[in-house]
């Protein structure tokens, strides 16, 4: 149910008006007028004094855990994580259980994020069977359901079979497909627990090479290339994978990008004390990799960012690293890492945090009505966010069901202030909503 | 000392005062009755989630001979294998009265996370985590070079002047690890000897020196050459082509025994592979260390044993984890 | 807090020349003593008698040390110490008369530790005590053989003991 809603003095960073505050008027969920000293009877009057207007965020790599793993995350309880991160759509990843790779899976999964009302959830549909890497899933008929499925990924698992991932790249094409890899040669990282280098070397933890994520990249491009389909790489993690994915884009290849926000802020050293938190595949990794990825990020090779947010329940990261699981919860803290790692350092601007959270995701995964501008007819997602606030980075910030985030204590600065989706509001005054009908 | 779990934290006066205070223990282990009364009413819990009885008898010999308890909890057959926690085991051995706990456990980094997690108070002393560390060994191993070569004038002395070489499989070892670390602290010059693929891909900071070849190492008059046990089976993942080879140019044989100078000394953590990576001649010499070793290893950790226990504790964070 | 010197160095000498007598005449002669000191002071203190006794004594007396940390009874109060060397002279000290030797008395804690100690490391004839300062406050029923000096004192109070060997100079004080 979407109310008429006038939100004041806000800083909208599309092209036309970067920087000067204006007045949106929102009705029927949709964007009606844009301008300054608007007024409208009756409606909600949101103060956006200071705040900077940005289109709902989207999120390309997301894993809900549902079906199958309800007591790591819910699509309810990470669509509530995910509004109060400024998103208004997240694609779902999946390695569910069952695997998302037949159309009534993925059904379930738009269904389920239909009802829970807080954001789109736009499912991801698996490339092969089981995520086995044997045989290719019904792509196609993922892509005519319900769910219109365009992105498919095996991620956890690396397509690694260079034919499979030939036959998938091509497949796609007949609907506008992109095959999202997740890069890593398993055979070069079999037992692996860290970046392989001088931290592993001391620690005593199998290593994960660079060379793993980057053989795979190199081999995709050429194979994207000489089939004519697109290619999209997640969670990019080196600095010689920026170099790859430069000299492809250069080539002319239709490869795009994805970075998480922790791999622009952390780094191996982290893990010196075995805190399971910092474990995540792709591995932290040096100092030189997050400089790198930062510089791809905004010279455009690195295309958008994208969480991979990974919900683990505590057991399984208060244990011994070995025995620890891979992933960090990301929703709540995205925007505020990039302001950080980003935008605080000069490498981005409010207009290009646009364009690689919001604009770019929501074209690669071809997703109308997200990411689009803050103009008149287009529809009212968007999000309000303070960025001058400093504070630490608690839990009371996390409202998934799980609280592997390694951020918890840190100091990050900014804070969503309010996120709406398609004119209903999600978040107000910084405090998650309770939307109505919930599944 | 709150905890042991390293020797790459370990200062030079910690070390040194852990190698002195293993003099006074050898010293009563000489005398008719070799117990001490000094741990009397305290626990020792040997957690041991790896194979290995060696190092549990020699923890027991030692908490026993300060009149500690001792439980002995192996993971075979136990809990554990049923799947229960590392948090769990932990704090169910601390309700029964732990104020020790030597854990030997299969992943790196596990006596730290069982002593930074708030889980247990009790004092953890690292008895080998996986590929890190197993800083008691390198103690003993130390004490033993020491002794061999200072004799009665040990106490107080490090190994300034003195030459390693380590011989084996580095990547895998946690007795090379923390052996480099606590030679260097103590001023030995490390040397490492590997084929090229049992070398971690980067110990660039590392403060030795690596060779591929064991004859070029033992030309340059090596003090004391340690050789590692090699695990055959990692032959089957390509580390190395057969065992043959890998004896033929990293084993050491009688021929390469014979060029050893004169007062140079052997040395093997145990278990040995008798004519894989050490020959039985090499084994049996006079230079060969290996049982002092074994007694060395009561002493020190007798040493970490009461310098742990003896005193009051300090609370978390006092004296760094 | 005021300090009083209660021995000088001249006292000192003197108190130890007459407890070298006083162990010659109780032992009859020089024949099976071996004098032990309890570290720190006390081991500097052994030495002087031993070489005393020596003299007056006409034959050699063999002198060594005896460390007790690992048989206190306080030691979990207390941050951790370090133990100090204990040397037994070649001789041992079966069927022997121990002199045990230490500079201040004061519980008498140290001395049964002591007594633990040379149980563990053999079985002596007869165990006698000889002590620079008696300073009272007996928590345990150990009474010294020879005395440098009675020193009454309050709980309160500190008596510290400097040797030229140890401390660069010779005196007793009391500070209250």
């Amino acid at each position: 149910m979407s109310e008429t809603i006038l939100i004041r003095g806000a800083r909208i960073h599309d092209q036309a008006a970067a920087g000067r505050p204006a007045d949106l008027l929102i009705d029927g969920g949709r964007i009606v007028e844009v301008g300054a000293g608007l007024s409208r009877a009756g409606a909600r009057v949101i103060d956006a004094d200071g705040l900077i207007a940005l289109p709902g965020l989207v999120d390309l790599h997301t894993h809900l855990r549902e079906p199958g793993y309800e007591a790591s995350e819910t699509i309810l309880s990470g669509s509530r994580a995910a509004a109060a991160g400024g998103y208004t759509a997240v694609f779902a990843m999946p390695n569910t259980s069952p695997v998302a790779d037949t159309a009534g899976v993925v059904e379930q999964e738009l269904a389920l994020g239909e009802a829970a009302g807080y954001v789109t959830v736009q499912p991801i549909g698996a490339v092969t069977v089981g995520q086995k890497g044997e045989r290719l899933a019904e792509l196609g008929a993922m892509a005519s359901s319900r769910a219109r499925v365009r992105v498919f990924s095996d991620d956890g698992f690396c397509v690694w079979d260079p034919l499979i991932m030939r036959r998938a790249l091509e497949y796609v094409k007949a609907f506008d497909g992109v095959i999202a890899q997740h890069a890593q040669d398993p055979r070069l990282t079999e037992g692996a627990q860290m970046n392989e280098g001088t931290v592993s070397a001391e620690l005593g933890l199998t290593g994960w090479p660079a060379v793993a994520e980057e053989s795979i990249i190199a081999r995709d491009v050429l194979l994207a290339e000489h089939v004519g389909s697109r290619l999209h790489v997640c969670h990019l993690s080196t600095a010689g994978s920026v170099d790859i994915i430069r000299w492809a884009k250069k080539r002319g290849i239709a490869v795009t990008a994805e970075v998480t926000p922790h791999h622009l802020l952390l780094t191996e050293e982290l893990v010196r004390g075995y805190d399971a938190r910092y474990k995540v595949n792709p591995p932290l990794r040096r100092e030189q990799d997050v400089q790198a990825v930062r510089e791809g990020l905004a010279d455009g090779t690195i295309d958008i960012v994208a969480t991979d947010h990974a919900p683990h329940p505590a057991e399984a990261k208060a244990c011994e690293w070995q025995a620890a699981a891979n992933g960090m919860v990301g929703l709540e803290s995205a925007l505020r890492v990039v302001q950080q790692a980003m935008v605080d350092t000069g490498l981005l601007g409010w207009d290009d945090v646009a364009r690689v959270m919001s604009t770019t995701p929501a074209r690669i995964g071809r997703l109308d009505g997200h990411g689009t501008p803050l103009t008149v007819g287009e529809a009212a997602s968007l999000t309000l966010y303070d960025p001058t606030p400093v504070r630490p980075f608690g839990r009371s910030d996390l409202h998934g069901r799980s609280a592997n985030s390694p951020y918890l204590e840190r100091e990050l600065p900014g804070e969503v202030r309010w996120t709406l989706h398609r004119g209903t509001v999600t978040v107000a005054d910084g405090a998650l909503r309770e939307i109505g009908v919930n599944a | 000392m709150r905890h042991l779990l390293d020797t790459r934290t370990l200062t030079r006066d910690d070390a040194l005062r852990i190698l002195d205070v293993a003099e006074d223990m050898a010293d009563t282990q000489r005398r008719e009755v070799k117990k001490l009364p000094t741990l009397r009413g305290k626990t020792v819990v040997n957690l041991f989630f790896e194979d290995s009885t060696r190092t549990r008898i020699s923890f027991e010999a030692a908490a026993k001979r300060l009149s500690a308890d001792v439980i002995n909890f192996s993971a075979k057959g136990s809990s554990v294998s049923k799947g229960e926690s590392l948090q769990d085991t932990a704090q169910t051995l601390q309700a029964m009265g732990a104020d020790a706990v030597v854990i030997r456990h299969g992943a790196s980094g596990a006596p730290r996370t069982l002593a930074t997690s708030g889980w247990i108070t009790a004092g953890v002393v690292n008895a080998g985590d996986g590929t890190h560390e197993h800083p008691t060994q390198a103690l003993l191993d130390a004490f033993t070079i020491r002794k061999r070569f200072f004799g009665a004038d040990s106490r107080g002395r490090d190994l300034a002047g003195l030459r390693v070489t380590i011989v084996g499989d580095v990547l895998h070892s946690r007795v090379a690890r923390s052996n480099v670390w606590l030679l260097t602290t103590l001023g030995a010059a490390v040397t490492l000897v590997a084929p090229p693929t049992l070398v971690p891909q980067d110990v660039s900071a590392w403060p030795v020196r690596i060779r591929y070849d064991l004859d070029e190492a033992i030309a340059d008059e090596p003090d004391a050459l340690m050789m590692l046990r090699i695990q055959a089976e990692r032959m089957n993942a390509a580390y190395f082509p057969t065992e043959r080879e890998y004896s033929r140019r990293w084993g050491l044989d009688a021929a390469r025994l014979g060029r050893l100078s004169a007062d140079s000394i052997v040395m093997h953590p145990g278990p040995m592979n008798r004519g894989l990576e050490i020959s039985a001649d090499a084994a049996d010499s006079p230079r060969s260390t290996v049982l002092e070793q074994v007694t060395n290893g009561v002493s020190v950790r007798m040493a970490a044993l009461y310098l742990l226990l003896a005193g009051e504790r300090t609370r978390a964070g006092e004296d760094g984890r | 807090m005021s300090t009083r010197t209660v021995l000088h160095e001249a006292d000192i000498a003197r108190a130890l020349t007459r407890i070298s007598h006083e162990i010659l005449e109780s032992n009859r002669g020089p024949e099976g003593l071996v004098i032990l000191g309890i570290p720190t002071r006390g081991v500097n203190l052994a030495q002087r008698i031993g070489a005393l006794v020596t003299e007056f004594g006409g034959r050699s007396i063999p002198v060594g040390a005896l460390d007790v940390t690992m048989y206190r009874d306080d030691l979990h109060r207390n941050p951790t110490r370090a133990p100090q060397p204990t040397e037994i002279p070649a001789g041992g000290i079966d069927g022997k008369t121990v002199v045990l030797v230490d500079d201040v008395l004061f519980s008498g804690r140290s001395i049964r530790a002591a007594l633990d100690a040379l149980q563990d490391i053999g079985r002596p004839a007869a165990v006698r005590l000889a002590i620079l300062v008696d300073r009272g406050h007996r928590e345990l029923p150990i009474r010294p053989d020879f005395v440098g000096k009675n020193l009454p004192s309050a709980r309160e109070e500190r008596v510290n003991v400097r040797l030229a060997d140890v401390d660069g100079i010779e005196e007793v004080t009391i500070e209250s």
